[in-house]
Parts: structure tokens; C-alpha cells; sequence
């Protein structure tokens, strides 16, 4: 095994991973608030906020999906030292790290069920870079409108239909995040 | 915490010249060392090097499996409480351990002798580390086995039924 695989892990568990659940939990609470988010080296293929919200998130009991070139042996093995997690396909997957296009098409993750709308995926989407101009924002958590880099409007527009079932977006670059879950309307 | 699919197989696998072989003897002698015994032997033998954590100590639990007679199919003996940790010296070996028991401390001194026998430090450590350890083990079993072979009792018959 590489030492790279062992390595770039929290080092200060229970601290780092505080600090990392709070920046995800505001994200999430303020849809198109950036957050700056650290921690975790994962290998070269997945940014370092990535990395942070698996680790913060993610145990032996959540299957991953790595959609498209994040999918690499160093990846596999960096997530399984650190988190233990099984790795699936889209259809059973509650976290898909990858980046938008290879994430697509939305259909593939589950969504939900009527009884239990929390059976969805979550979407950790690795953008190049997150800036507060592009589409507006507005709903819970928002308090007049916001703006976000999303990388497809329509596609946000019509998971917003689906409500309450639907998929919830986390965006990552290097040491940023930002959120979008089901409630935020995008226009 | 965590809870890990792993499974140890209370059987020991009888797969003789794996290259892993040397290194799971000398890591199941740390995992079933009773309390501070290695960190004792270690400080009588050596300095503790310097490390960094890869993980930090985590307590969680493992499902125990075993077999019959060592033959019959496989089933869950039972969960146990094991502690893990791995972490990487300055020289770059890296140590992992996988104790049993809530033992934070015993499992970095179990990580420091794994990662430490993988230098040149290994023939002094088996000297006066795992040695003493496989001695002190061996023994316990053989007065156990003694302490039991004592209330053992003999049935036998003088004669079988009508023969």
C-alpha cells in the first residue's frame, strides 16, 4: 500500500470533523453561501473540500458512487483506509462524488420514496470554480435571493419539481463549498 | 467509532509460506498481549521513536467467526471490542495494530513494535519484545490446560452391554 493512501487523513478527528460538519450544515441552512471547508489531502484526483465532506459525512454504512475519472485505484483505496465505505453503482449509491458531467444523467440516483423522502442521494459536484454570479436562488434558507455557479439550471429546476422527494447538491473547489438542496428554486 | 466488516477467523489459516506470514505472527502476539505488557517490554529494550498518526486510536467492534471442530461451516462466534491505530515513523515504515480491547495506549505501543520490526531494529525487538511475549502466552496456556487436565475425569466400562 502507498504511504499516500495512509497519509492525508484528519489528523484531529473530532475537531476537524466539527469544523467540516458546520461549514457543510451552513451550506446546506444558506443555499448559495460559500463556505470554506478543510481538513483532508485526499490523492490528486479529488479536491480537498471533497475529501473533507467524505470523510465528515461518510462511514462503513454509506455507499459511495465515483462517477467518471475520480474513479481511479487511488481514490478507491484513500476512501477505503480512511472511511471503509462500500463502493456501488448509481441506483444504490447515498453519496456520487464526480464532476457534473460525468455525474449525469440525474435519473440514475435514487430519489427517495414517498414514505421515506431521506432515502436519496446526496451529489458532491467538483466544480472548477465557485463564484457568487450566475443563476438566482430562492427559498428556505435564503432571504431575499442568492446567486450560485450552477453548472445547468434545468436540470435544478426539475429536481425542485420532484419535492419533497429530489436529490441534495453539495459543490466543491479546493477548499470551498456550497450547497443546493431539494427546496431552493432556481431561476 | 466504527464498526468494520473485517473478520478474523478464530481458525488460523494454515497457509504456511505467504510472504505476510512472519508479520500476522508477530501482529496476533500484539493484539492478544495482555495490558502494558508490550509498552513494559518495549521501554526496558529501547527509546520510543518518534511517529505521526495515519489514524488515530478508534475503538470499535469486530464480528468474531469461527467453525466447528475447525471443519464445519463457517458461523458468528460473537462481536468484540478491538481497538485500532496505524501510524508512520520518521523513517517512513508504517505500523498498523488491531488490538482487542478498549486500549488506546496498547494499541500505539502494538503500531510503534509492528512498524519498528520492519527496520533494522527487528532482531533486537524479537529479542526482547515478541520472545518474552510468545513465552509468557505459552505458558498461560499450558497452566490452563494443566488446571483443566487436572479435574479431568475417565469414563470407561468394564464390560459392554451382553458381549
Amino acid at each position: 500500500m502507498q504511504a499516500n493512501t495512509l497519509s492525508g487523513g484528519f489528523t484531529n478527528p473530532a475537531t476537524q470533523s466539527a469544523h467540516a460538519f458546520r461549514s457543510v450544515m451552513e451550506a446546506m441552512a444558506r443555499p448559495g453561501t460559500i463556505q470554506d471547508i478543510e481538513g483532508a489531502e485526499p490523492p490528486a484526483s479529488l479536491s480537498s473540500a471533497a475529501g473533507t465532506v467524505l470523510l465528515t459525512l461518510c462511514d462503513t454504512e454509506t455507499p459511495i458512487y465515483l462517477a467518471g475519472a475520480i474513479d481511479c485505484a487511488d481514490v478507491r483505496e484513500w476512501l477505503s483506509f480512511h472511511i471503509g465505505s462500500p463502493f456501488v453503482g448509481p441506483a444504490n449509491c447515498m453519496f456520487a462524488v464526480g464532476s457534473w458531467d460525468a455525474l449525469e444523467p440525474l435519473s440514475a440516483y435514487p430519489i427517495g420514496t414517498s414514505e421515506y423522502p431521506d432515502r436519496s442521494a446526496t451529489l458532491i459536484v467538483e466544480t472548477p470554480q465557485l463564484t457568487s454570479l450566475g443563476a438566482k436562488l430562492s427559498g428556505p434558507g435564503i432571504k431575499d435571493q442568492a446567486m450560485l455557479s450552477l453548472p445547468k439550471r434545468a436540470a435544478f429546476q426539475a429536481n425542485r419539481m420532484l419535492f419533497p422527494l429530489g436529490l441534495d447538491f453539495i459543490f466543491t473547489t479546493a477548499h470551498q463549498i456550497a450547497a443546493l438542496p431539494r427546496t431552493t428554486e432556481v431561476s | 467509532m466504527y464498526s468494520c466488516g473485517e473478520e478474523s477467523q478464530v481458525v488460523e489459516m494454515k497457509d504456511t509460506g505467504h510472504e505476510n506470514n512472519s508479520r500476522k505472527a508477530w501482529m496476533g502476539l500484539l493484539a492478544k498481549a495482555p495490558e502494558g505488557r508490550v509498552a513494559a517490554l518495549l521501554e526496558g529494550e529501547m527509546e520510543r521513536p518518534d511517529f505521526t498518526w495515519l489514524r488515530a486510536p478508534e475503538i470499535g467492534s469486530t464480528m468474531v467467526r469461527g467453525r466447528a471442530g475447525a471443519i464445519g461451516a463457517p458461523f458468528n462466534l460473537g462481536e468484540m471490542t478491538i481497538t485500532r491505530c496505524a501510524l508512520t515513523l520518521e523513517t517512513g515504515e508504517t505500523g498498523h495494530a488491531y488490538i482487542q480491547g478498549r486500549r488506546k495506549a496498547d494499541a500505539e505501543t502494538a503500531a510503534l513494535v509492528d512498524a519498528l520490526m520492519q527496520t533494522e531494529k527487528a532482531a533486537r525487538l524479537r529479542q526482547a519484545v515478541l520472545n518474552p511475549l510468545e513465552a509468557e502466552m505459552n505458558a498461560a496456556k499450558a497452566a490452563r490446560a494443566a488446571k483443566a487436565a487436572a479435574t479431568k475425569v475417565d469414563f470407561f466400562t468394564m464390560t459392554r452391554g451382553k458381549d
